[in-house]
């Protein structure tokens, strides 16, 4: 019996290309993953389109524009399995630091010819608009993540992607604790896993890529933010960044604004 | 007389990095109307930097392109340490080079073995590549493989690496660490040698124009991170003199600004620049292997990119092995700044060609002012000027094989349409 291979599709939407790169950058595996799959829309890769359904859709980028609002419900009817990958489509990336401003202002501030442009006041997340099945965290997301992800649809069981903080990776990996020994202010303790720890490996704090983990004392790491020396916009700026809509952090950073 | 009006569309490019399309209007067999039609939605990176800190900023600017966040972080790191009047050198500025060949090496990769080669071939993409020329695509992939295990090394990661930091880095290797990837460059010289060999043997569709090449020259080395702005045609100037020379337009149709050269018009940024302007400064094994690919300065004909990409890249791997073996590890990852008031340029080229910073500062190191330059809008003016020449070339075509080769002659580029719809701002006026 031969089945039917699972066609898989890429769709982007406002980002900078890397989550999607992380498939093409999986040398190793890539081919051996074509074998089994039928990767049927994958634009950054292949000028073939073969049209939907798909029992699988990958989407990257976060939704700022009218128009893809339309294109992401479009999306979503043809997707069996609709799986997010990274920050900009899971919580609306850095992009979404629009969303704390006004936008005609900044538009009017920013553009020569504003008429040219349309684009939304907030830049949101996918899962604001339509379901999604499983959202894969990470600025960038971790390509064995991606490949556990697929793997773990096509076979009907959930994915084994912890939940966990920074701080379990670091432990495993054996790293002195850069906030206890050097005073560095450092999101793992709030930041879900999924990097390998790698700022604190590289001496430096986590600047949270990967998100709020699954249950964040943000509150509290900003008070031990603060008994180090950092000043309130400091600690404003730390959670404002490649996750900065995601509510855990969202709300702690507005809890330092002013 | 009837006109005979007839367009040519591709409404989603395929193979390049970003959402674009392109328009052609042919009238009685000319060329009428080209637009390379750029839709990514903008994202404002140069606005939201405003309040933030210089030391967030290489980490925010790599957010701008996930296939070569090195060049986002080394003009952020250039441009800040300018504006302080810090100098990184010695043992700093090489690993600074080492890294940067290693982005050089994965993004060059990526391009000539899963983008382009496929239309020279005749393929949809490198899957459908692989199935015929399963041991040549193995060799890209590999050799793609060293480049990310480079930056992956220096910086962490191969996509947003964590390594960089205004000043230097945040770690630095030991000269242990280095062994095992010498190793593979080793290997990687070679495969690169055989890229060259392989791609020279294609055929190239007919384009020549009298491009005006820009490109960074450094008396010393073939530009990375450093140098001044030269071009074919007499410019020579400071990088803090871009904007005496450059400026940009923005148009009705598409997302990203068109730079040009002021009172000149359309210029050609990128590898075929680089190689034209700075041939004398290439390694003595790379000149020999253009020399033997029939491949030498200068080459005016941008199909012909995949052959100075692969020359590039096995330049690449050949200073990445020099520096290797001339590494001392310095006494500290970084050089400490000062933040004061100040402006900072930073130019450096990106692969695609050079990709310019300039930055305000207030006295705490606070950003006021932001304005980024991708190689992208400064090539989309000649892409549509090489698309006009080419379809007047080859009218006569079937519709479908006009239409590739018009997607073919864009990809000539490597657009990277993510990097060139972020900056859809002109010049903010300061009251």
């Amino acid at each position: 019996m031969t089945a039917r291979k699972p066609r898989i599709a890429v769709f982007k939407f406002a980002s900078c290309d890397g989550c999607q790169l992380s498939l093409l950058d999986a040398e190793d595996e890539l081919l051996t993953v074509a074998e089994l799959i039928d990767i049927a829309y994958f634009p950054e890769a292949s000028r073939r389109v073969k049209k939907g359904p798909y029992d699988i859709g990958l989407v990257e980028g976060s939704i700022t524009t009218p128009h893809d609002v339309e294109r992401v419900r479009e999306i979503r009817k043809v997707c069996r399995t609709l799986i997010t990958i990274g920050a900009c489509a899971t919580a609306g990336g850095i992009q979404a630091l629009r969303n704390w401003k006004d936008v005609k202002e900044f538009i009017r501030l920013v553009y020569a010819s504003p008429e040219y442009i349309s684009t939304l006041d907030r830049s949101m997340p996918i899962g604001s608009y339509v379901h999604v099945d499983f959202e894969l965290r990470g600025c960038p997301i971790n390509k064995y993540q991606l490949i556990e992800a697929i793997n773990a649809f096509l076979w009907n069981r959930k994915p084994n992607i912890p939940t966990y903080s920074v701080c379990v990776e670091c432990k495993l990996r054996g790293n002195v604790c850069v906030m206890v020994a050097h005073g560095t202010p450092c999101l793992g303790p709030v930041t879900q896993a999924g990097c390998g720890a790698i700022c604190p490996s590289y001496q430096r704090g986590c600047y949270g890529c990967f998100g709020p983990m699954e249950s964040p004392n943000s509150p509290s790491l900003s008070r031990h933010f603060a008994e180090i020396g950092q000043s309130k916009r400091d600690i404003m700026l730390a959670f404002r960044g490649f996750n900065a809509y995601a509510e855990a952090f969202r709300k702690e950073s507005e809890a330092h604004e002013g | 007389m009837k006109t005979n009006s007839t367009t040519i569309k591709v409404d989603y490019l395929a193979r390049v990095e970003g959402e674009g399309s392109v328009f052609i209007k042919l009238k009685n067999g000319v060329v009428a109307d080209v637009k390379l039609k750029i839709f990514e939605p903008p994202r404002f990176f140069e606005a939201f930097l405003r309040g933030r800190k210089y030391s967030e900023v290489p980490d925010i600017t790599a957010r701008i392109c996930g296939i070569c966040p090195i060049a986002y972080q080394m003009s952020s790191v250039h441009a800040i340490e300018s504006a302080f009047g810090a100098t990184v050198d010695g043992s700093l500025r090489s690993l600074r080079r080492l890294i940067y060949c290693g982005e050089w090496i994965e993004s060059h990769m990526l391009h000539v073995y899963m983008l382009h080669a496929p239309d020279f071939l005749g393929y949809d993409d490198v899957l459908q590549l692989a199935k015929d020329y399963p041991d040549i695509v193995q060799r890209g992939l590999k050799l793609k493989k060293v480049g990310n295990d480079l930056v992956a090394l220096l910086g962490g990661r191969e996509i947003h690496p964590v390594n960089v930091r205004v000043g230097g880095f945040y770690r630095v290797p030991d000269k242990k660490e280095l062994q095992p990837i010498a190793e593979r460059l080793k290997w990687a010289r070679d495969a690169a040698i055989e890229t060259v060999r392989w791609v020279a043997t294609f055929t190239f569709p007919e384009l020549d124009q009298d491009y005006e090449f820009v490109a960074l020259r450094h008396p010393d080395e073939y530009p990375l991170n450093e140098g001044r702005l030269v071009s074919n045609k007499g410019l020579d100037i400071h990088v803090r003199e871009y904007e005496f020379s450059f400026e940009e337009e923005h148009v009705p149709y598409s997302n990203a600004l068109h730079s040009i050269l002021k009172g000149r018009g359309a210029y050609f940024v990128g590898p075929l620049a680089r190689f034209n302007l700075n041939f004398d400064k290439l390694s003595p094994l790379v000149q020999e292997i253009a020399k033997e690919a029939n491949a030498l300065p200068e080459i005016r004909n941008p199909f012909k990119s995949i052959i100075v990409r692969s020359l590039e890249t096995l330049y690449a791997c050949d200073e990445a092995l020099r520096i290797i073996e001339q590494y001392e590890p310095p006494e500290k990852p970084f050089v400490d700044v000062t933040p004061r008031r100040s402006f900072g340029f930073g130019c450096t080229e990106a692969p695609r060609g050079i990709l310019y910073h300039r930055y305000r500062f207030g006295p705490e190191g606070a950003i006021e002012d932001a304005k980024i330059v991708p190689p992208t809008s400064q090539n989309q003016r000649t892409i549509e000027s090489d698309l006009r020449n080419l379809v007047s070339t080859y009218s006569s075509l079937p519709r479908s094989e006009l239409t590739w080769k018009c997607e073919q002659a864009i990809r000539n580029y490597d657009p990277c349409i993510s990097c060139a719809t972020h900056f859809l701002k002109l010049e903010i006026e300061q009251e």
